[in-house]
């Protein structure tokens, strides 16, 4: 079966590269460049895991996943939130909203894709 | 019929009433509940004032004069009324020192002065006889005549006959005896004499309703109401002319209320019942209006008493201070001839015996035992107890006082009217005031300076009314008042000095307080106080200041032995009071005085205070100065002491002040704090931003560098698409740092500026061609309007050109997406050369006009379409400008774009230039 992935971020050039590796690992992607459209995004159809930028017009990060965790049939929707500003307190004001995980931009795309199979195919992790 | 048993019986009946009275108080009072503890018996026991000069004399007054005795108790009201706080300060100051009389609160003032106690106590006693001798005469004028009754006639002169059938000399022994069992129970004269307070509370009653019960009789008996007898005399002649004020009277009116005020401080009886018998300070709030209240209405029926006796009496063959008894005899009313005798009897002890028990204190505390002290040889220091002594002295002074009342009225009373003898008591006393006004209000009065005055204005006293009364009674050649003494009309005692035009009292009170406050005064300023004298005026003026009655001990730096104390009070107050005393002294400080051997200060003082109340300040501090060794501490120290307490007040304004400060510097530190905590958190928002704006690129660079390795079999299409973008997120990176660290150098004043005139059009020619690039990309119209001549500007010109491409890019960025419009215009202004750029887009809201120009600060990222940039665009521009000079701003009205405009003035130089 394949897993879906939502890609949502503001700077076109992330999200296209984010884009392009989900569907290099055969994820059934769609991509998002606002929180508005991420949630009309999910309530078109559930996806397995978002990847979400913080740092976005008209509603951010932050908000878009606290409306994802308001929500119970999402609870199990897996939620990796990226962001540029590297300060703790964001980290832990992320995982505090319900993000699953966090990861700071820039990434290593391998570190990336290892954490969307960690969350998308637990069977199958090495660890 | 009234005989003279029936008269003597009744006085006999009523004086035993005062004494059952005064009897069951002072048991109340020994078994502690007091009965004269409340405000009206206050009120009524100062109507003392009100003797017999008031109940018989104001009518005699009035009857001659109309309403010429009104001053009397218009002078009074307005002490009580206007000059409470007066009274309350003595009253204050007399509590705190003991004072036991009014010669004692003046001695203390001065520094405990024996001479000062003489001396007043000479003038009391002296300028007190003719009132003491008025009352006497008035109580045995008035029985002789109700003696003729049903006759109305004025009798002979009493003086003339034997001494021991005389009523006066009778009336005398009965009020002495009164005043010695009442006056002299406690040897402490400063506690009070409930018993006689109470019998005199009494009599002031007895006396209103006698006098309001004669007046209604004449009021409404003889006449029908007020307005049938005023109207009957305005008919009648010879009297209508008391019912007008007389014009030549205005100034012995505003004397007689002068004098009236200062006596009602200063005679001695009314500083006894007012402020030594006082119990309570507060009793004085409700006697301030109480008392002018009865002195009104007393006064209610004096004019139709005296009308309704000239009336009856036409011709003068009554004399007018009788009217009071005379008229209810005219009309057989005999009970109430018999009433209104008692009345007046009431007002007569009243006062005498008062002003005996006053007299007596002074005499036997300021005058004998001072003497008796010096006289070494009667070793009174070293004997054992004294009280038996001590209460012989003043039942002996009472009696003497009284005598000598009767001897004057003897050998002068008859010559004068009531009125008359009174007043000359009043000025006497008046003498008085100089010394103590000045005494609680002015620190710098002295003691010569009290004895100046008063003795100068004693001698000015007795030379102009008090001689003058014996010379008109034959004593001394009546040529002494019309010629002057051997015929000096210089002299002339009512004409002192050739001062005409005035009656004999404003006279005599001229020439008196003259130079009374005068040597007061000029000696006070020209001799020096000593230390008890400097700690003693300190203490009475500043009176509400200090704690408690603690005051003066740590001035006193005196040691004694403890039993010596003990033995001296022993000997004063009798063992059981100097037991109480010492032993509530002990308790109150929680020592045991039996182990104590020395004594310090503090109790020195106490025996010194306490000593005070029996026998005067004065006497009271020789008696410890003779067990205590050791003085007040000297004059340098003392003026410390007492500067001490200013500069602690000063000290604690500085306090305040400096508190005050202290508040205002914090409020600053901590706004300043505010700002520092602001601006970290602007440098920690900064460092946030830059870190998102460096990563932002970054991670698309990385993350297609690493595609492009993960992945080495990809179209060669895409694989140029992803180049490109890392090229171009490359670059953007490279401006973003460029931009920041100009902006750092701007800031910091670092940056190099290369200044010359250039042509602003050609700039904005090379601006425009190099964002055309830009605006074709997203097919925006250009609209340029630029003025014929553009001025040359000093400026830098890459970075102008810099300015006006930030601008022109971001106007591109936010224009309307499909019908993009930019409009750059140029022209001269006032200020200058003014460039602005407009576009079509959805404008600034007002709120964020400001902002926008800070760094990193593009309107709420949340709110809008986030346009690409770093967000440093607007901050740089707005620094190149201000530099030159200029300022940056944007015109907007939200949803119909947004104009950015900024000028450059002409004739300027470089702001920062000299700073560079």
């Amino acid at each position: 079966m394949t897993h879906s992935v939502l890609v949502v971020d503001d700077e076109p050039h992330i999200l296209h590269s984010l884009e392009f590796l989900m569907k290099h690992e055969n994820y059934d992607v769609r991509v998002a460049r606002d929180g508005e459209a991420a949630l009309t995004a999910i309530e078109e159809k559930r996806p397995d895991l978002i990847l979400l930028d913080v740092m976005m017009p008209k509603r951010d990060g932050y908000s878009v996943c606290q409306t994802i965790r308001a929500n119970p049939e999402w609870q199990d929707i897996r939620v990796i939130m990226l962001t540029a500003k590297g300060r703790d307190i964001e980290r832990e004001k992320g995982l505090a909203l319900g993000a699953d995980d966090y990861i700071t931009k820039p990434f290593s795309t391998r570190d990336l894709l290892k954490l969307v199979r960690h969350y998308l195919e637990p069977d199958e992790d090495p660890a | 019929m009234l005989s003279g048993w029936s008269i003597l019986l009744t006085s006999l009946a009523y004086l035993c009433l005062l004494f059952a009275i005064a009897y069951y108080v002072d048991k109340r009072a020994d078994a502690g509940r007091s009965v004269i503890a409340n405000p009206y018996i206050y009120a009524l026991s100062i109507a003392v004032y009100c003797t017999s000069w008031t109940f018989y004399g104001s009518v005699g007054r009035a009857a001659s004069s109309g309403i010429d005795f009104l001053p009397i108790y218009l002078g009074p009201t307005l002490t009580f009324v206007v000059w409470w706080f007066v009274l309350r300060k003595i009253i204050r100051i007399s509590k705190a020192h003991r004072i036991t009389s009014i010669a004692d609160f003046i001695s203390s003032r001065y520094g405990k002065s024996t001479q000062l106690g003489v001396l007043v106590t000479v003038i009391a006693v002296v300028g007190i006889m003719p009132y003491i001798s008025l009352q006497l005469k008035a109580v045995s004028t008035s029985f002789n005549v109700l003696l003729q009754y049903p006759e109305v006639i004025t009798p002979h002169p009493s003086g003339r006959v034997p001494v021991l059938q005389d009523t006066a000399f009778l009336v005398a022994l009965v009020m002495a005896a009164f005043a010695i069992l009442f006056g002299t129970r406690h040897i402490d004269a400063s506690e009070h004499h409930e018993g006689m307070v109470a019998a005199i509370a009494f009599e002031s009653l007895v006396k209103l309703i006698a006098f309001l019960a004669v007046g209604l009789f004449v009021t409404f008996g003889l006449y029908d109401g007020f307005a049938d007898l005023f109207t009957t005399a305005r008919a009648t002649p010879e009297v209508a002319n008391l019912l007008t004020l007389s014009g030549a009277s205005y100034g012995q009116w505003m004397t007689l209320t002068l004098l009236s005020m200062a006596a009602i401080v200063c005679l001695p009886r009314q500083f006894q019942v007012t402020v030594v018998e006082n119990v309570n300070e507060a009793h004085l709030e409700k006697a301030v209006w109480l008392f002018p209240l009865y002195l009104l209405i007393i006064n209610i029926f004096v004019l139709p008493i005296a009308l309704g006796g000239r009336l009856a009496f036409p011709g003068g063959g009554v004399d007018a201070d009788t009217f009071v008894l005379t008229l209810p005899m005219f009309d057989q009313q005999e009970f109430l001839a018999l009433f209104a005798f008692i009345g007046g009897l009431s007002a007569a002890t009243g006062m005498v015996i008062v002003a005996a028990i006053a007299l007596s204190t002074m005499v036997s505390n300021d005058l004998v035992m001072p003497v008796l002290l010096r006289l070494t040889w009667l070793r009174l220091t070293e004997r054992g107890d004294l009280t038996v002594l001590l209460l012989f002295i003043r039942r002996a002074s009472i009696i003497l006082i009284l005598l000598l009342g009767y001897a004057y009225f003897h050998l002068i009373g008859e010559s004068d009217a009531l009125v008359t003898i009174g007043l000359v008591s009043f000025a006497a006393a008046a003498q008085f005031a100089p010394a103590i006004i000045g005494g609680i209000f002015w620190k710098a009065g002295t003691r010569r300076g009290a004895v100046t005055g008063l003795s100068l204005g004693f001698a000015v006293w007795a030379y102009t009314l008090l001689l003058p009364s014996f010379a008109r009674s034959g004593w001394l050649p009546i040529e002494f008042i019309d010629a002057g003494p051997l015929g000096m009309g210089l002299l002339k005692p009512h004409e002192l000095f050739g001062l005409q035009g005035m009656d004999s009292l404003s006279h005599a009170l001229f020439w008196s307080m003259l130079v009374n406050i005068g040597g007061y005064v000029a000696l006070s300023l020209r001799s020096h106080q000593s230390a008890i004298e400097r700690i003693q005026a300190a203490l009475f003026v500043d009176v509400f200041r200090q704690s408690s009655a603690q005051g003066g001990s740590r001035f006193w730096r005196g040691s004694a032995t403890v039993a010596d104390l003990r033995a001296l009070i022993v000997r004063f107050v009798g063992k059981s009071t100097a037991e109480r005393a010492l032993g509530g002294y002990a308790r109150a400080r929680g020592l045991n005085l039996a182990k104590l051997r020395q004594a310090d200060a503090d109790l020195v003082n106490f025996t010194e205070r306490l000593l005070a109340g029996a026998i005067g300040a004065a006497s009271a501090r020789v008696m410890v100065a003779s067990v205590a060794k050791g003085e007040v501490v000297g004059i340098e120290e003392v003026m410390k002491i007492l500067e001490e307490t200013s500069q602690v007040i000063e000290y604690s304004h500085t306090l305040e002040q400096k508190s005050r400060e202290l508040e205002a510097t914090t409020a600053e530190l901590r706004a300043a704090n505010e700002r520092l905590k602001e601006l970290d958190r602007l440098k920690d928002d900064f460092l946030s931003t830059v870190s998102h704006e460096l990563r932002t690129p970054l991670t698309s660079i990385r993350s297609f560098s690493e595609i492009l390795f993960d992945n080495p079999d990809l179209d060669t299409e895409e694989r140029s698409r992803f180049l490109t973008i890392i090229v171009k997120e490359s670059e953007r990176l490279t401006r973003l740092i460029n931009q920041i660290l100009d902006l750092a150098k701007m800031e910091a004043g670092r940056m190099e500026w290369e200044l010359d005139d250039i042509d602003p059009r050609a700039v904005i020619d090379e601006a425009l061609a190099v964002s055309s690039g830009l605006l074709a990309e997203k097919s925006v119209r250009l609209e340029v309007k630029l003025d014929g001549h553009l001025p040359r500007v000093h400026v830098d010109r890459d970075r102008l050109m810099q300015v006006i491409v930030n601008l022109l890019s971001n106007a591109v960025k936010f224009c309307h997406e499909a019908h993009g419009l930019v409009v750059v215009s140029a022209e001269t202004r006032d200020e200058g050369l003014y460039v602005s750029v407009a576009d079509n887009g959805p404008g600034v809201a007002p709120e964020n006009r400001r902002m926008i120009f800070e760094k990193f600060q593009q309107a709420n990222e949340a709110l809008t379409d986030r346009p690409g940039g770093s967000g440093l665009g607007l901050a740089i521009s707005r620094q190149i400008v201000e530099y030159f000079g200029g300022r940056i701003w944007v015109e907007s009205v939200p949803g119909h774009g947004a104009k950015f405009a900024f000028t450059i003035p002409l004739e300027r130089a470089p702001v920062a230039q000299s700073a560079e």
